[in-house]
């Protein structure tokens, strides 16, 4: 994102921009502060956990994955105690190391639908609301017949037609690497959950587009010459992009929530990765009126609330602070 | 004059959607015979290609699905053979509707509640622990929310059934796991709508009168403050009644929202294109119906 605020730039300290007096509410808001360090605490945790499930720290690490799936016992289940802090699930994996590295992948799906959210709303917004007019109306009444349709079945359609053709290629006679085709699995993952959530995006930043596309600053600039292109980029654009940003944290939770859906449905990440939602599904598949093997499903699914919790507050702290009518 | 312009914009709406939607589903690759016992001789895939009109030109195909749905017929299904898109639906919206009703009903009674009080007692603990409340009931996604339950209330204290559809009984449990998110988000819309309200003229002219502050707050603010929740009806009430493939995955109810996953997964044509019109259908008449309850609730709304 660039900073190239109109106001910013060389004006003195004293007279802060927009962007700048919002970064300043935010940081006296302690609800804003709080949910900061814990997230950063969280992705902390979650980055660094790997440097610690080796041996040395972490001893019972060799032993995982020695139980058959299917052997009449229960003993891979270990519930949690001093050896195995979250339990172990149905192939005796230690459930801790599963979590972190399920809210890493989570975390970072999150991100890249995110990304692809942005630039496709931000991409299809700004020139809905730059054009106007004819342009306008088609491009959105295009996204109002998209927001009426049930989105889950755009996300099944993509996922599975790129995941077909890319079956078809594997097959035939010249298949890539294993670790290629994963690759690309995983970004029919993202592209499917970034195609179906830049609907609001689009909506958000076209309307900002288009009430400021006729403000005397744009029209100065555009009187001194500078191109469609420039006007947007560096004039128009800045101006939204404390909304976008808002935005933006709102978007990471949704789409964590929405790939966990698809890990449940079987169409997100794919075994042996996982996903918290993908843990949480095979936590559900293990319910039984036998025994219950709770901490399959109340750790990871704390720790996607945990996530969620943090980044809702987050979004709502950015809001508040870039909301004008909050300054008092 | 306006509503009556959207009301007729409604139709080609749909038709643009259907179309959308049916062309959607050709694209994908695969069709819907490809999960047949194998080995599946080219005769037979050719000849129920043949049978289900598969093998003439989409747009001809397409016409024919419209001449169709003129009748109130929309096809049959691909995957389920014998039975219509129309004996699907009408089987499982029933049950659906059952639950997402009480589903509704649930976050209303829950939601509305707990925002009022967060916004009356603003500034105190009791505000700040309400709204921790909502942002929980957001944030715990039904897929964990429905097992705790299963497993703690049913499994463990056998105070409801596990699974399955019958008795109001069996209501409750799938109820509370479809219904705690949406109660999170009205509880949410109401607490910033009561804010944003209290700030508006009419309230300060309410306490100028000498009004107490229970009769400014249930009388003259919870009126207004209450719209944002009308509008986000709409959409919600849509996503209710068609049901919820996770919660009835779980519970193992008989209902419409594991068919618009199966379906599309299954490459069953038909019945994609008709559960994406039953869905665009309720979404479009019900968001039509709020905006329509929200200017004839609110003088200040006013719609070109």
């Amino acid at each position: 994102m660039n900073s190239h605020t109109p106001s910013a730039g060389a004006k003195p300290p004293a007279d802060p921009s927009p962007n700048q007096r919002a970064w300043r509410r935010f940081r006296r808001n302690p609800v804003a502060m709080a949910s900061s360090f814990l997230l950063g605490f969280l992705v902390a945790l979650i980055l660094v956990w790997p440097l610690f499930s080796r041996p040395p720290f972490a001893p019972h690490l060799p032993r995982a994955l020695t139980h058959a799936p299917n052997a009449v016992s229960d003993a891979q289940f270990q519930p949690p105690g001093p050896q195995y802090w979250l339990g172990t699930d149905v192939h005796g994996r230690d459930l801790l190391s599963r979590v972190f590295s399920g809210a890493r992948l989570s975390l970072f799906v999150g991100l890249v639908g995110t990304a692809v959210s942005l630039v496709i709303g931000v991409f299809w917004g700004a020139i809905a609301g730059y054009c106007g007019g004819r342009w306008d109306a088609v491009m959105m009444r295009f996204v109002d017949v998209l927001y009426s349709m049930p989105s889950i079945i755009f996300v099944i359609v993509l996922i599975t037609s790129l995941n077909a053709v890319l079956a078809k290629w594997q097959s035939g006679p010249a298949p890539l690497p294993d670790a290629t085709a994963r690759w690309l699995q995983f970004t029919a993952l993202f592209g499917g959950l970034g195609a179906v959530s830049w609907l609001t995006m689009a909506r958000i930043v076209r309307g900002q587009v288009l009430s400021l596309r006729h403000r005397a600053f744009v029209d100065a600039s555009r009187v001194l010459g500078a191109g469609h292109f420039r006007i947007l980029w560096h004039h128009v654009l800045p101006n939204v992009y404390g909304l976008i940003i808002v935005y933006l944290t709102m978007t990471i939770p949704s789409i964590i929530l929405y790939e966990s859906f698809l890990s449940y449905l079987g169409l997100g990440i794919q075994p042996p990765e996982a996903s918290l939602g993908s843990l949480i599904a095979s936590g559900t598949e293990q319910i039984n009126s036998i025994r219950i093997y709770w901490w399959l499903i109340v750790f990871p699914g704390g720790m996607l609330a945990l996530t969620l919790l943090a980044l809702n507050f987050l979004g709502d702290a950015l809001r508040d602070a870039w909301d004008p009518r909050s300054e008092n | 004059m306006y509503f009556l312009k959207r009301t007729l914009f409604l139709l080609p709406l749909l038709l643009v959607i259907s179309f959308l939607a049916f062309a959607l589903v050709r694209a994908v690759p695969g069709g819907p015979f490809d999960r047949e016992r194998k080995p599946a001789s080219p005769e037979i895939e050719r000849n129920l290609r043949a049978k289900y009109h598969l093998d003439q030109p989409l747009w001809q195909q397409y016409l024919r699905y419209l001449g169709g749905l003129l009748h109130g017929d929309f096809g049959p299904s691909l995957k389920y053979r014998n039975h219509s898109v129309g004996d699907i639906i009408a089987q499982g919206l029933p049950v659906s509707i059952a639950l997402g009703t009480a589903a509704f009903c649930f976050a209303l009674g829950a939601g509305i509640p707990l925002g009022f009080y967060t916004a009356a007692r603003r500034g105190r603990w009791g505000s700040y622990a309400g709204s921790l409340l909502a942002v929980l009931a957001i944030c715990v996604p039904s897929m964990v929310v429905g097992p705790i339950l299963i497993m703690l209330l049913a499994i463990k204290l056998r105070w409801f059934p596990v699974a399955l559809w019958g008795s109001p009984w069996h209501l409750v449990l799938p109820t509370l796991t479809l219904g705690l998110y949406f109660a999170g988000r009205i509880a949410r819309l109401l607490h910033a709508g009561m804010l944003t309200t209290l700030h508006a003229e009419f309230i300060t002219t309410a306490r100028a009168k000498g009004l107490g502050e229970t009769a400014v707050l249930l009388k003259h603010a919870l009126p207004i403050a209450v719209l944002p929740v009308l509008s986000y009806s709409g959409p919600m009430l849509a996503d209710l009644l068609t049901g919820s493939f996770i919660v009835e995955n779980l519970f193992q109810i008989p209902g419409i929202g594991v068919f618009m996953v199966n379906s599309s997964l299954d490459r069953d044509y038909t019945m994609v294109v008709g559960l994406v019109l039953l869905y665009a259908a309720l979404l479009l008449v019900l968001n039509l119906l709020v905006d329509f309850a929200c200017a004839a609730l609110d003088p200040r709304v006013k719609y070109e």
